[in-house]
């Protein structure tokens, strides 16, 4: 009888497994893919399926954007979908398309970053296909229903099986707890979808981005970041820019700063804003509410400098310096600088 | 010729009972979900919006029929409304679910969809203003997944919000890395972030007057809703404790402890 049934029983298995068919949405901007969508396609892995990735916009964006995501490693397949309508990246035109290729490719499980773009569309989608959406994932197990994420500013982490009868997963994956899939290797194979139109009146009219020549915030491997006790816009760029640049950082700010004017909305480390897990990250006079601590507790080493030794940021670093950071900082750069010199 | 009539416009603001932002969450013993015997209040991020719906009807004046605001949850949830017409919303509705019952955002977005179809003629409900994430399960998916079971476009993340005759609209949205400005007409869901406002206090006579506003009660299967979950909760566990805690005592030993790190 044994005998018998385990040959069955594997059977059965390899074909659940063959039944994983994950796309992964790649995100671009301006032709250049944004390497957030690399995590996305290594949570996709996990459940050991076919991966395939889509690329919509322009069609020059997709022609530029496909080149790129052809050689990432564990695709086997890129659709593309191009049109004007889809340059923005609007939820309106993106979710009727998306609504469309997945029952018509058999796919199973859709993955993107948890970023503004991800946020926006995948929950229309959902919407249109009246199924779950699985937000910010951090871990996720292969049967392909079990998901894990935090809730309550990251201070509980909850488990959930999805049910069969949500037939499409909807997933966005938090970027800083999966690995970036490789670019290189891969020899995936290109095939256009048709485009999809939409009734919509929503119009892109104008964007304002910030321009900066630090590496960018989310994917930064160190990030220095500025509170409330700088006090002024000017004390912000001179105290703290000099520091990320000393170190190779990112400039990151406390929704504190951010509220007083000191730094721009994009710079917002916490539960409202960036979630970060560089490998440093130094907290400037940031007392250390939990809606930021939300946001970079996961990096590796934490450096606090604050005047308050009961601030609770002091719980969670791993080198404290209780000072006031008007004269620890600039020693701090001077430091930095001649060690690299 | 005669001018184009002014598209009135009727309001509905959903808002979330939660646990209070600043509370310390602690993880419940039989480890199916929080500790929920502490402070709630109004979701930050919908406390945005109803103050949008009120600003916008006193930029607006006549243009602004109705705000109603909706809440779904336990009875407790009653207080959440009024909190919420003690601020200026118009009326209020409330969805009844038993105690320590999660309702999904999906199910949220089917119990919109419901009182918006259920609106009709002069009261015909074409805006919806909601936050653009609850604080306590940090989905931040209601919004999107109403505008998509509607059809209605779709402002997510706001910054910035209008209304003019005729029902053009137009949203400033916060995206990585900027703004982004984007038009588009009524029917119309927006999802307010952080900085489209600053939340008033609800004085006290207003407090007062909120009581004798009317708040409609109903049962999920008054309108035919099954908020039976769809995810299942296997745990709900503490995020693993970072030890941290280690203090220098000067800005050299800092540079020590990165120069051990490999980090200089």
């Amino acid at each position: 009888m044994i005998i018998r049934t385990l040959p069955r029983l594997t059977r059965h298995l390899s074909i659940q497994r063959r039944l994983a068919s994950s796309l992964v949405l790649l995100e671009h901007k301006g032709g250049k893919l944004n390497e957030s969508s690399l995590t996305a396609i290594t949570a996709a892995k996990v459940l050991n399926g076919d991966t395939a990735g889509i690329v919509i916009g322009s069609s020059s964006d997709v022609e530029a954007v496909t080149g790129q995501a052809k050689t990432i490693e564990g695709l086997s397949k890129i659709y593309t979908a191009s049109s004007d309508a889809y340059s923005n990246s609007l939820a309106e035109n993106v979710a009727p398309l998306l609504a469309a290729v997945l029952p018509a490719k058999n796919i199973t499980h859709l993955f993107a970053a948890h970023t503004a773009v991800g946020k926006n569309v995948f929950p229309r989608l959902a919407g249109l296909l009246d199924t779950s959406m699985i937000a910010d994932i951090i871990a996720l197990e292969p049967s392909g229903d079990t998901f894990t994420r935090p809730i309550y500013a990251g201070n509980a982490i909850l488990k959930v099986k999805s049910s069969p009868k949500d037939k499409i997963k909807i997933v966005t994956v938090r970027t800083t707890a999966f690995d970036k899939a490789p670019i290189g290797n891969g020899s995936a194979t290109v095939e256009s979808v048709d485009t999809v139109s939409s009734d919509s009146t929503t119009k892109f009219i104008s964007e304002e981005l910030t321009r900066s020549s630090r590496p960018d915030l989310s994917s930064a491997s160190r990030v220095v970041s500025g509170g409330r006790a700088l006090k002024s816009q000017e004390n912000f760029t001179q105290i703290i820019e000099p520091l990320a640049d000393a170190l190779g950082a990112a400039v990151g700010a406390s929704r504190a700063a951010v509220d007083s004017g000191y730094a721009d909305n994009s710079l917002q480390v916490g539960q409202t804003g960036k979630v970060v897990a560089p490998e440093l990250y130094v907290a400037v006079g940031i007392s250390g509410a939990i809606q930021h601590l939300a946001g970079m507790k996961e990096s590796k080493l934490i450096v606090a400098i604050n005047k308050d030794p009961d601030a609770p940021i002091f719980q969670v670093a791993d080198a404290g310096l209780v000072a006031d950071l008007f004269e620890a900082v600039p020693q701090l750069t001077k430091k930095v600088q001649e060690n690299k010199a | 010729m005669r001018p184009t009539l002014p598209r009135l416009i009727n309001i509905l603001v959903p808002v979330k009972r939660s646990i209070d932002y600043a509370v310390k969450i602690r993880v419940a013993s039989d480890g199916k979900g929080v500790d929920t015997n502490v402070k709630h209040s109004m979701n930050p991020f919908d406390e945005i919006a109803v103050e949008e719906a009120i600003r916008l009807r006193e930029r607006k004046g006549k243009l602004v029929t109705s705000i109603t605001a909706l809440s779904i949850g336990p009875a407790k949830a009653a207080d959440t409304i009024r909190t919420a017409l003690a601020m200026g919303a118009d009326t209020g509705i409330h969805i009844t679910t038993p105690e320590g019952i999660v309702v999904e955002p999906i199910s949220v977005a089917h119990a919109i969809k419901k009182v918006i179809d259920r609106s009709e003629g002069k009261d015909k409900i074409d805006l919806v203003i909601c936050g653009k994430q609850a604080i306590d399960d940090d989905s931040g998916s209601t919004g999107g997944m109403l505008a998509g079971m509607l059809g209605w476009d779709q402002g997510g993340f706001a910054s910035k919000l209008d209304v003019e005759e005729g029902g053009k609209i137009q949203v400033t949205r916060e995206i990585d890395g900027g703004l982004e400005k984007i038009e588009g007409n009524l029917p119309f869901v927006v999802t307010t972030d952080l900085r489209l406002n600053e939340p008033r206090y609800a004085s006290l006579p207003n407090i007062m007057k909120a009581k004798k506003k009317k708040i409609e009660t109903l049962k999920p299967e008054d309108l035919g809703l099954d908020f039976t979950p769809r995810l299942e909760t296997i745990s709900v566990s503490e995020p693993p404790k970072r030890v941290g805690g280690g203090k220098v005592e000067n800005v050299d030993e800092l540079v020590g402890k990165l120069k051990d790190a490999g980090l200089l």
